[in-house]
């Protein structure tokens, strides 16, 4: 008697928590569809805010922007983070924990001061502020999540298959081309998709590297957001919302189980 | 493949030049001092370190440091129940529960604290709600104060919390708890005496990432926070992009990584010093 009832409290509570993460996006997302622009008072249906947003010179621009700097700034850390991460399960290294380090840096470091260390060093180094710099500071970023994603799912790869093709007398890159790489590629898709996310979602290291033709998407939003209320920013938000979603959910479908995520 | 070490040149070269090298580079600017044009000029003196104590940025501090308090125990005390249920959820339902706690956390914090604004502000959702039912006849200021802001924080950070609390709990062995039941031990008595305690590198993980991630925010301050609720995220940004101050804005964020870094040592000093240590150090990423 007594465990059920503490069971249903719990439940309760937690339904609750859920109830503060979720209600808010979902406010932010049904007045996308409100026909008021300035009161919080439902008026009727539209999709006009949408509809505005796709006849927006610069909201495009800022789309193409972002999604230049999230392909390329995936591809090039996807790369180096797959490598890296090769590297890391194969070897021993006499630096181990340095290297760790700098891997696990990054991302614990608050992003704030890793925007403005970059801001510093391009202008220094007397790199312009532009898609450039925006490409070069995102792959920074994402490079780690890749190296640890990747990681993940070798560290959760049984080594037989690899050693049997050795048996048998497959080269290295035999061995590498046709049994690793087919056994780690989800977790290369896994790893591009977060850094595709993170890139596209990015507002802070962006806001300190973009130049005045570089803007993205995030950034477009925060200059709305500091004129004022609009639903086309609710309209903008909620797209940005729904491709991250999906994006995310791929991303985890992939993943081996949270067993090996928890053990990364 | 005897060379294949070699491998993990290009991410270290990448990590050290983008990386490492601003770094320094930040140091190097935080002992320097600037013409009234915003020019940097290095003539290592510690002045940006000794105007980080005048009273106004030490209160600016204080603030960022309890609103990063507040923040890490609420979010503990409304992560630590929905982790605990979320994992003592059949298998095959833990999966999709942990999912919908992280879907939050991939979308962005400008978008999140916006959700909020549309919310609070005055012709807001809960103001109009309020007005209609009668409860008041002024709308209530409920944007642009510190309550906001650590809302804000609260709501941004939560996720952070969820995770790795839910990853201890996952890992605990359950026969301890069968045999606590089996010797007699209430169910709330066993998980004060059992749970807890084995879940706390859990707590200490997702405190670290709150605490941490609350430490620089800046976003959630900008959107929801008025004039007088800066923190010091606030005041490294204003540095860089409005005052030209980037030797003070650089010595600030030198103090807030520091800040940072000594708390995520004295964390894995903590974990490693308690038995299987190693296994839980891993968890904190």
């Amino acid at each position: 008697m007594q465990k059920t009832w503490r069971s249903h409290l719990l439940l309760a509570y937690s339904l609750v928590i859920l109830a503060f993460l979720y209600v808010p996006l979902i406010i932010l997302a049904m007045y996308s569809f409100n026909d008021s622009r300035i009161n919080a008072v439902w008026t009727g249906f539209t999709f006009k805010w949408y509809e505005q947003l796709f006849d927006n010179r610069r909201v495009l621009e800022a789309l193409i922007n972002t999604l230049i700097v999230g392909v390329s700034s995936t591809v090039v850390s996807t790369t180096l983070g797959t490598i890296a991460a090769i590297a890391l399960h194969k070897y021993k290294f006499k630096m181990q924990s340095a290297i760790n380090g700098l891997v696990y840096l990054p991302i614990l470091i608050p992003e704030i001061v890793m925007g403005l260390s970059l801001l510093v060093l391009f202008s220094q180094a007397q790199i312009p502020l532009g898609k450039g710099s925006l490409i070069l500071a995102h792959i920074t970023f994402c490079l780690s999540f890749v190296v640890i994603t990747v990681g993940a799912r070798l560290d959760g790869m049984r080594s037989d298959y690899e050693q049997a093709a050795s048996d048998l007398y497959a080269t290295p890159w035999q061995c590498f081309r046709y049994v690793t790489l087919p056994l780690i590629m989800p977790g290369i898709v896994a790893g591009a998709l977060i850094a595709f996310t993170l890139s596209i979602d990015d507002f802070v290291i962006s806001f300190f590297v973009a130049g005045p033709n570089s803007t993205t998407l995030p950034l477009y939003i925060y200059a709305m957001v500091k004129r004022g209320i609009s639903p086309e920013i609710n309209a903008l938000s909620t797209l940005m919302m729904v491709v991250e979603i999906v994006l995310v959910i791929l991303a985890e479908l992939l993943q081996p189980s949270h067993k090996a995520k928890a053990e990364e | 493949m005897k060379n294949g070490k070699f491998l993990i040149a290009p991410s270290m070269l990448w990590l050290g030049f983008f990386f490492v090298i601003p770094m320094l580079i930040v140091v190097a600017v935080s002992f320097a001092a600037r013409t009234p044009y915003g020019q940097v000029v290095f003539d290592w003196n510690l002045n940006n370190y000794i105007r980080f104590l005048e009273p106004l940025y030490l209160s600016i501090f204080a603030q960022t440091l309890l609103v990063a308090l507040v923040t890490t125990v609420v979010t503990i005390l409304m992560g630590y129940p929905l982790a605990y249920y979320i994992a003592q959820l059949p298998k095959r339902w833990q999966q999709p529960g942990l999912i919908l706690c992280m879907i939050p956390f991939w979308i962005n914090f400008l978008i999140r604290s916006y959700a909020w604004v549309i919310i609070l502000r005055a012709q807001g959702v809960l103001n109009t709600f309020l007005l209609k039912a009668g409860f008041i006849d002024q709308p209530l200021q409920l944007l642009y104060n510190e309550g906001a802001v650590m809302l804000g924080m609260i709501y941004s950070l939560l996720p952070f919390m969820i995770l790795p609390i839910y990853v201890s709990i996952e890992q605990l062995d359950r026969r301890l708890l069968e045999a606590a039941s089996d010797l007699g031990a209430p169910p709330f008595t066993a998980f004060r005496k059992i749970t807890l305690p084995l879940t706390m590198p859990g707590v200490a993980a997702g405190t670290i990432l709150v605490f941490i991630s609350s430490l620089g925010m800046f976003v959630v301050p900008d959107v929801m926070g008025g004039a007088k609720s800066a923190l010091v995220g606030n005041l490294i940004q204003n540095q860089f992009l409005s005052a030209r101050d980037w030797p003070f804005g650089s010595a600030l964020s030198i103090v807030l990584a520091a800040l940072s870094l000594l708390l995520i040592i004295l964390y894995y000093r903590a974990i490693q010093a308690q038995n299987g240590g190693a296994e839980n150090a891993k968890n904190v990423a």
